[in-house]
């Protein structure tokens, strides 16, 4: 399958992420978004590895990209655990999860 | 030997940050200003240069290289002198910790040798800089009432300066053929006339503001009120030279031609300045703020006798660098002397202290005659001198300078006798006589403005080679 | 004689005993210590006196006072006939000063005492320098040193605040003619390089003046003359000056220092030889002064006041001397002057000690009884000061008119009407003084008695010699070469070109005897008017009362000079520094502040405010990275 339709999809990807973080209030969903948007990103990582090695010929060429995968992955996971606690003692706090509710730092 | 000018004063200063003690931190000052002093009379009576040269940052071509010609001479002598005698007379003042004040008092001094004897431009604007800073932790620290203004005041006006020239020494150095910070190869630039008109401004609006030259002198009087009294006489009595010494040793004889396109503007500005503050002085109530558009109008004089590019003129202000360091110490020392007894700076709330401190009175008599430069005082002479350069220089500007003769007898004499004759007020009448330890600073002093008053010529002597140096360059 | 550098040096050792011991000496100690000095220099001047007229005038030089490159002036002094006149009267009337003094000055505490006598030791040395002096700096130095001590002086009991007013007054007064005088001092630098007499005043270094230039630096010399000399414009501050003792008022502000300023003319009276518009203005000058000071002292009833105003006036005819190129006869008018004022001085300090501090002659009278020496030399010095003959005055006064007739007769008749005002208000103060009823209070009148013996002997010497210091200049019409002042003097001035107009013998003889005329009949006339004075509450009107109140000249001046500068001061202090630099200042700082509460406005808390920005951003970047090539054309055509 050619690279192209790979950059389309994370583009795609990418783009419905952007927007949704820019346009929606709801946290968990701006949240998702967000893994929508790093999802995007492993996708080109690996098609573009994928590529690599088979045009190199070489087994190990394009590797790096892989593990970064796996890095995102996990950095992601440890970030949803995170952001995820935070959202829910937002909730307990103020018993709203809108953003636009949340600019207490402010000050 | 040279080195320990510098040496003397950081170590001592860095010692007394960790002394919590006030009478051991007031024995390590005294005696390592005293110290420096002893140095910097042997350095002063050694014939001809002294030089010092060490590696410092060879990546980038500078040294650490001293040098000490007439002027550094005079002016580090100066410095040696006005340190012991602002630590005696003021020690019986209390502050919170007496150890980081004196250790700031010191590193500033350490900072201000280092200018006056830096022959690299790199290490000069370093120890400009660190000169700067312990003074303004001494002003936000120690200060008055409204201390934090005023720091904030002095500190933006002065990096303003510093920045400036800063940007003048990386374009200077960028400018020199081998890229090097030696002072020798700035002499030796060959700039164009827009490229030395640049670097003059960058430059010389840096140094007037530390002078301060008219219209950028608003910083002084509030300095000068806010900051503790040791701060105050360390900023008026050297820092204020470290100004005009620059403008002698940086911009006549790095940038020569602009200096001779622009010295007439600044000659009228200067002279502008000088009756400007004179009219101030005779308007103000406060004492503290007096002595200040006193010392702008002094130093107006002499900025407008350097840029007269007189020999005659030079010379005068070349020993009266030394002498008005001398007088206005004298004026601050009794200044807060005052205020310490009466608890008030106005004028309009004095008087009738000459019963009181018959002692003070006689003394601050002689420091006020020296301020109206009256002949056989130290600054008659200097000031004769410059006055001569400046007519030498234009008719014109001559008679206006000498009409601040008369303002200045206006208004130091309406001081004093406000202060010490008269009738006592409320404020006055349980003033008693200054404690011993000021005596003795201030009869110092009086010696010092006799002597040279009477009998100038060694001074005059040991800066002449430095006034040939910079004015056979031009 | 090489000792002459030890004239000047005792009066120094007296004031630093004097003024560093003043706590410790006592007040028989500080009055030996004051006087003796005083004694030593004034026989010193004595052997230099012999030596010089030996022929042992000439230039000492003791070291280099200012030596840089191509500027050099020596601490030296100038020896000569000149110098020796002016040595002597400044030694020996000051001495006899001293010593009246001590007992004049006995009320006060010792320290005090001491500080007078330091204070009075201080003067004599710069009046000492300022005629000693062999170049114009040292003068200046003098000039300055006179004119401190004059100020210390006059606000001598500084409790009182009108009496530092005055001294401030003198001082600020002084030095505007010192401007004048220091401007002159540079011009003349400015041209030859020198400020030695010797050297400058040789034919070779004074063409190196064009005209103009002499012109302007006799003007500005003439104006510190002014200063110094209480001559119009600059007089005011002299009749405020008697704010100090009496004793001070005859030494400094009668003999000795107010003739600075003819002493400087004499001086360089060859530059003013070349500059005849100058003196024209000096013998203008001079006699204004003369006649309207001496107008004003009619009206005053000040015992020190009408003092005051007539040396004022007889300044003026100093400077009319000069004006008209008679050297000798200011000079003789100088020394005659200095005899008669000083024990006029004297002699109103007597009055006024006995009358326990009151100066208003209103409130005295009938005196002669009670003081007869102090009446007797008080009366002698009137007559002196008036011009009658053989008295001193009337052979120096009669010199300068004389001369000024010749130059002019308008400046004689000036001269003359001021010769009548002085005789008027001499005898008037002496009749409302001495005779008649005494008019003081039970209290001074208990306590009236003559004054001691170290008041009244200098009081006797001096009479003498105002009785007959004028046989040291009788005129040629008299008795060919009998001036033997004028003979001293001609090594002095004999480079000057001689006199081109010469008076008629007949001439001289008829002026002589108008003037003495028409003085002993003034004289009578105010001796009638004012015998018996009675005190009256009348109010004075018309020209009495513009006399009374000095012309308004005071109020004039506070007007015109002093409410303006001080609006000035004001105006820069609050409106310039306050209002526009530290507002410019402060406006800097403003804007920045107010800047960044804009700019803050930006950083609202919320999240997609932030992501936005953020997102903006990268496009931006990335917008720039991919025409990187076309902006870096850009910045460099920008910056070319």
């Amino acid at each position: 399958m050619p690279i192209q339709y790979y950059i389309a999809l994370a583009v795609t990807l990418f783009s419905i992420g952007v927007v949704g973080v820019l346009i929606r209030r709801n946290a968990i969903i701006v949240f998702m978004c967000i893994e929508l948007m790093l999802n995007a990103a492993n996708l080109l990582l690996v098609a573009f590895s994928k590529t690599h090695t088979a045009t190199t010929g070489l087994p190990l060429a394009g590797i790096d990209g892989q593990i970064f995968v796996f890095f995102i992955m996990v950095v992601a996971a440890a970030e949803v655990s995170v952001g995820l606690a935070i959202i829910v003692m937002m909730y307990r706090n103020t018993h709203s999860v809108d953003i636009d509710f949340l600019n207490r730092l402010k000050n | 030997m040279i080195v320990l000018l510098i040496l003397i004063p950081v170590i001592a200063g860095v010692f007394s940050f960790f002394i919590k003690n006030s009478k051991a931190a007031q024995g390590l000052a005294l005696t390592a200003s005293l110290l420096t002093f002893l140095t910097a009379l042997v350095l002063v009576t050694t014939h001809g240069k002294v030089q010092l040269e060490m590696q410092w940052l060879p990546q980038m071509n500078s040294s650490f290289n001293l040098s000490m010609d007439g002027m550094a001479k005079m002016l580090c002598l100066l410095n040696a002198v006005s340190v012991p005698l602002i630590l005696s007379s003021t020690l019986r003042s209390h502050y919170k910790s007496p150890g980081n004040f004196l250790g700031l008092l010191l590193l500033t001094q350490a900072g201000m040798m280092g200018v006056f004897l830096a022959a690299d431009v790199l290490l000069f604007y370093f120890f400009w800089e660190l000169a700067l800073i312990p003074i303004y932790f001494l002003c936000s620290q120690y200060g008055g009432n409204k201390k934090i203004q005023a720091t904030f005041k002095f500190f933006v006006y002065t990096f303003l300066g510093s920045l400036l020239l800063l940007i003048g020494i990386i374009y200077l150095y960028l400018k020199t053929p081998d890229h090097s910070f030696a002072l020798s190869s700035f002499y030796d630039l060959k700039l164009s006339a827009s490229e030395q008109n640049l670097g003059f401004w960058l430059f010389f609006i840096a140094f007037a503001i530390k002078m301060p030259i008219f219209p950028l002198h608003t910083w002084q009087p509030d300095t000068y009120e806010q900051a503790p009294a040791a701060g105050t006489m360390i900023l008026s009595a050297v820092m204020v030279k470290m100004g005009l010494y620059a403008m002698i040793r940086y911009v006549l004889p790095i940038f020569p031609q602009a200096v001779l396109h622009f010295n007439h503007i600044i000659v009228v500005f200067s002279v502008i300045g000088l009756l400007y503050a004179s009219f101030i002085a005779i308007r103000q109530d406060d004492l503290k703020r007096l002595i200040a558009y006193s010392s702008i109008a002094h130093v107006g004089l002499m900025c407008a006798a350097i840029f007269s590019m007189e020999r005659v003129g030079l010379q005068g202000v070349m020993i009266q660098m030394f002498n008005h360091g001398i007088n206005v110490l004298g004026l601050w020392i009794v200044a807060s002397a005052i205020e310490r007894q009466t608890g008030t700076r106005k004028l309009s709330e004095m008087g009738g202290l000459a019963t009181k401190a018959p002692v003070l009175a006689t003394l601050f008599m002689i420091m006020a005659l020296a301020n109206v430069s009256l002949p056989l005082t130290n600054s008659f002479i200097g000031e004769f001198l410059m006055f001569n350069g400046i007519f030498r220089f234009s008719i014109w500007a001559g008679v206006f300078a000498c009409f601040s003769i008369i303002l200045v007898a206006i208004y130091t004499l309406w001081a004093m006798q406000k202060m010490f004759y008269g009738k006592t007020s409320d404020f006055t009448a349980n003033a008693m006589e200054s404690p011993r330890n000021t005596q003795y600073a201030l009869i110092v002093i009086t010696i010092v403005i006799l002597v040279l008053g009477v009998y100038p010529q060694p001074l005059l002597q040991l800066t002449q080679d430095t006034v040939q140096t910079v004015l056979s360059i031009k | 004689m090489n000792l002459a550098y030890l004239v000047p040096l005792f009066p120094l050792v007296g004031f630093l005993i004097n003024g560093l011991f003043r706590k410790q000496l006592s007040k028989q100690a500080v009055s030996v210590v004051g006087c003796g000095v005083l004694l030593a220099s004034f026989i010193l001047s004595l052997v230099l006196f012999f030596d010089i007229k030996a022929g042992g005038a000439g230039v000492r030089t003791y070291f280099d006072f200012i030596n840089v490159a191509d500027f050099k002036i020596p601490f030296a002094f100038q020896v000569d006939q000149l110098t020796a006149v002016f040595l002597l009267i400044i030694t020996g009337v000051g001495s006899l000063i001293h010593i009246y003094s001590s007992a004049y000055m006995q009320e006060e505490t010792p320290q005090h005492f001491a500080r007078y006598f330091a204070y009075l030791n201080l003067f004599v040395f710069s009046m000492l320098l300022l005629v000693m002096g062999a170049n114009f700096l040292i003068m200046f130095i003098g000039w300055e040193g006179v004119g401190l001590c004059s100020y210390l002086l006059i606000g001598y009991w500084f409790k009182n605040d009108t009496f530092n007013y005055a001294a401030r007054k003198a001082f600020v007064m002084n030095r505007i003619g010192d401007l004048g005088f220091l401007i002159a001092l540079f011009w003349i630098l400015s041209k030859t390089g020198t400020l030695s007499y010797h050297e400058l005043f040789t034919p070779d270094m004074l063409a190196k003046f064009s005209r103009a230039d002499v012109t302007a630096i006799t003007l500005l010399l003439f104006v510190g003359a002014t200063g110094k000399s209480a001559q119009i414009p600059l007089y005011t501050w002299l009749p405020d000056a008697m704010a100090g003792p009496t004793p001070v008022s005859a030494l400094i502000h009668a003999a000795t220092m107010v003739t600075a300023g003819i002493y400087m003319i004499a001086r360089s009276h060859l530059l003013y030889s070349l500059a005849p518009f100058t003196n024209e203005i000096i013998a203008i000058i001079g006699v204004a002064t003369a006649v309207f000071a001496a107008s004003i002292a009619l009206r005053q009833n000040d015992i020190k006041k009408v003092l005051a105003y007539s040396t004022v006036s007889q300044l003026g005819y100093m400077f009319l001397g000069l004006g008209v190129g008679a050297y000798g006869g200011a000079v003789f008018h100088v020394m005659t002057h200095a005899f008669f004022k000083a024990l006029l001085f004297l002699g109103a300090g007597s009055v006024i000690h006995a009358m326990g501090g009151q100066q208003d002659s209103r409130f005295m009278g009938g005196l002669k009884k009670f003081m007869p020496v102090t009446h007797i030399t008080f009366l002698l010095a009137c007559l002196a000061i008036a011009g009658v003959p053989p008295f001193s005055g009337f052979f120096s006064k009669d010199e300068i008119l004389a001369a000024a007739y010749a130059s002019s007769p308008v400046l004689y008749y000036l001269g003359v009407l001021g010769a009548l005002f002085t005789a008027f208000y001499m005898f008037r103060i002496y009749a409302m003084t001495f005779l008649g009823k005494f008019r003081g209070t039970q209290e001074q009148a208990h306590h009236l008695h003559e004054s001691p013996k170290a008041m009244t002997i200098p009081l006797s010497i001096l009479a003498v010699l105002a009785v007959i210091a004028g046989f040291l200049g009788i005129p040629a019409i008299f008795a060919p070469h009998a001036h033997l002042l004028e003979n001293f003097l001609s090594p002095v001035f004999s480079d000057l070109p001689a006199a081109s107009e010469t008076l008629s013998h007949q001439t001289e003889w008829m002026l002589m005897l108008v003037t003495t005329v028409l003085v002993i009949a003034t004289i009578i006339w105010a001796w009638k008017k004012y015998a018996d004075y009675q005190k009256s509450e009348q109010q004075e009107t018309g020209l009495s009362k513009v006399l009374a109140n000095k012309w308004y000249v005071d109020e004039i001046y506070d007007g015109l000079i002093v409410n303006p500068v001080m609006k000035f001061s004001n105006f820069l202090k609050n409106v310039i520094d306050k209002t526009f630099i530290d507002g410019i200042v402060n406006g800097v700082g403003r804007f920045v502040q107010y800047s960044s509460r804009q700019i803050r406005l930006v950083q609202s808390g919320q999240v997609g405010g932030y992501i936005l920005m953020m997102v903006l951003s990268l496009v931006v970047l990335f917008v720039i990275f991919w025409n990187q090539a076309y902006i870096l054309t850009f910045i460099h055509w920008i910056f070319k």
